[in-house]
């Protein structure tokens, strides 16, 4: 039997469409445990490579027959290994090319809709970490909203097309993953718009964007308006795309929302975080589709693989939102926190231009899930 | 320079080569000696860990110098299976009140590589091997505690010890595996 490579976008493929896929992952246990492949249809076993050096016979009996196997490993050398070996005991089996790293890489770009006059807007969507970003694209133009550091990615999809990125927005400083923002407008000549208050100790240039700012895409007219929303961070804002999309960045998620920790300040956000879920967004339209930069589990996935959802539903159904009494808000999103996530302190130094670590450490700094939210 | 029983060159190799390779220097090693692995695969460090737990040999520590990641393995010895014959013990916890109260001489007899990574301040390092040729540092009326990371080395070591004519051995039980007080590193 041969062994096949797996892409990481033919994963993100059968997740979004939950095609069954049995995966054999041989990282070790505690890598396994902190981070691995979801989907509503993937089973999922860890056995690490190097108990399997002597033979795969113990992991066979548990290797469905009529599946389709993956073998999975963090960079692909022991997968390969471990699928030749299953390959000479007569399984069919593939594995994951680059490994978890691809996976963690990978970014699947999916339609959310048309806007006014023929824009499009675009959600990336990155399975491995749960980061979410987006492309808002009218008559040629082009605008990137919290990107990642995968930024050939938006410069090709913007390619074909054929708009040009005039505007790169982050809605808040990250502290999960490593922007790309700065890189894309480098390269582009377009401006590269963050909140002053989560800016003051950035190295570089940038554009001031404070609530009320209006940023327009193309000849048509498709206008952000920028909605000063602090509590996961003190800048953090949010965008309306269009009077349709409410762009909530880390503040509000499908099935939870923001932690105001991550800066060191809990104690002292907690009340901004509350006036603008409690406040500010109801005075919003419930029509508005919310779009975060995050989503936490699969289950939070659309039938095609988009996250996003109706404010209106968002206000009956999320529990963050339905907190009457406020010492109780208080005591949830300053007590119980999750631990934070993987080197948060050097990614933020990373997106104010403080630190230049290499794409190697890049790499190894966002490693594990995000952990931005409270449920 | 942490003294090994042997060396084993990783360096510039991908996973799961580190681990394929170490497997393969094991096998040849005799029970209980130490072998350094030197790679630059940043993977390496958690695998050596979950590789030594599941196969029973002992993970030492890693220490980083520049690109290089040094790990030590100690290969297992199934030496807490033997009998202990000093009748003379003490637990870790009465020498560690020992300690607080007067200066205890403590001989840890493990292999130099598992004092670096971890012993008692002020022990004096004198694997077990080494023991019959340095005896001449010790002074043989002086109260000896002698420590290993389950007992049964130091038992050894202790019955040594008395019958080469020193009159007050003492073998710590269990010793530096459950041990509770101060310790320190000295990889550098």
């Amino acid at each position: 039997m041969s062994v096949k490579e797996m892409t990481a976008k033919e994963i993100a493929q059968k997740v979004i469409k939950k095609e069954d896929l049995f995966i054999l992952d041989v990282r070790n246990q505690s890598d396994f445990n902190d981070w691995k492949i979801e989907g509503e249809s993937i089973e999922i076993f860890n056995t690490p490579y190097f108990d399997l050096l002597d033979g795969v016979e113990e992991v066979m009996e548990r290797i469905p027959v009529e599946k389709e196997v993956v073998v999975v490993c963090a960079k692909e050398g022991s997968s390969i290994l471990v699928a030749d070996m299953l390959s000479e005991a007569g399984r069919s089996v593939s594995y994951l090319k680059g490994g978890m790293k691809a996976w963690s890489e990978h970014l699947e770009p999916i339609k959310l809709g048309d806007l006014h006059d023929g824009a499009e807007m675009y959600q990336f969507v990155r399975l491995g970490k749960g980061c979410l970003s987006y492309m808002v694209i009218s008559n040629g133009e082009a605008a990137v909203i919290d990107s990642t550091r995968m930024t050939d990615v938006y410069l090709e999809f913007a390619a074909s097309k054929e708009a040009k990125i005039t505007h790169v927005l982050d809605t808040h400083l990250h502290a999960d993953h490593i922007s790309g923002g700065r890189q894309i407008a480098e390269q582009t000549n377009a401006t590269y718009w963050l909140p002053p208050k989560d800016a003051t100790e950035v190295t570089f240039a940038y554009q001031a964007l404070e609530g009320g700012n209006v940023v327009t895409i193309g000849n048509t007219a498709i206008d952000i308006h920028a909605l000063y929303s602090p509590g996961h961070t003190i800048g953090s804002t949010s965008f309306v795309v269009d009077e349709k999309y409410l762009l909530s960045g880390d503040i509000l998620f499908i099935d939870s929302i923001g932690r105001p920790d991550l800066a060191g300040l809990a104690e002292d956000w907690v009340g901004d975080l509350r006036e603008t879920l409690y406040n500010r967004y109801r005075q919003l339209s419930d029509e508005l589709i919310v779009l975060p930069s995050h989503f936490m589990i699969i289950e939070e996935l659309n039938e095609n693989g988009s996250v996003g959802k109706q404010l209106g539903t968002l206000f009956a159904e999320n529990h963050g939102l339905n907190i009457k009494d406020e010492k109780e808000f208080r005591a949830m999103v300053t007590g119980n926190l999750p631990p934070q996530p993987n080197a948060y302190q050097e990614i933020r130094e990373t997106n104010m231009g403080k630190m230049t670590p290499d794409s190697e450490k890049q790499r190894e700094m966002e490693i594990g899930p995000n952990r931005c939210a409270v449920r | 320079m942490i003294k090994t029983n042997s060396i084993l060159d990783a360096k510039g190799l991908a996973c799961p080569m580190p681990i394929v390779k170490t497997k393969k220097a094991m096998n040849a090693m005799e029970a209980g000696h130490v072998l350094e692995i030197q790679a630059t695969d940043k993977g390496s460090t958690a695998d050596m860990k979950a590789w030594s737990e599941s196969t029973g040999h002992q993970y030492l520590g890693t220490v980083e110098e520049g690109t290089v990641l040094k790990h030590y393995l100690r290969k297992s010895s199934g030496d807490e299976q033997i009998e202990k014959k000093h009748a003379n013990v003490i637990s870790n916890d009465d020498l560690l009140s020992k300690m607080e109260n007067q200066k205890s001489v403590v001989v840890d007899v493990r292999e130099s590589a598992e004092f670096a990574f971890n012993h008692i301040p002020n022990a004096v390092s004198l694997p077990l091997g080494e023991l019959e040729e340095r005896l001449s540092e010790l002074d043989k009326k002086a109260e000896i505690h002698v420590i290993c990371r389950t007992g049964s080395r130091s038992d050894l070591a202790a019955q040594k010890l008395t019958s080469a004519g020193f009159k007050q051995v003492i073998n710590v039980v269990p010793g530096m595996s459950q041990w509770n007080g101060p310790t320190e590193k000295s990889t550098n």
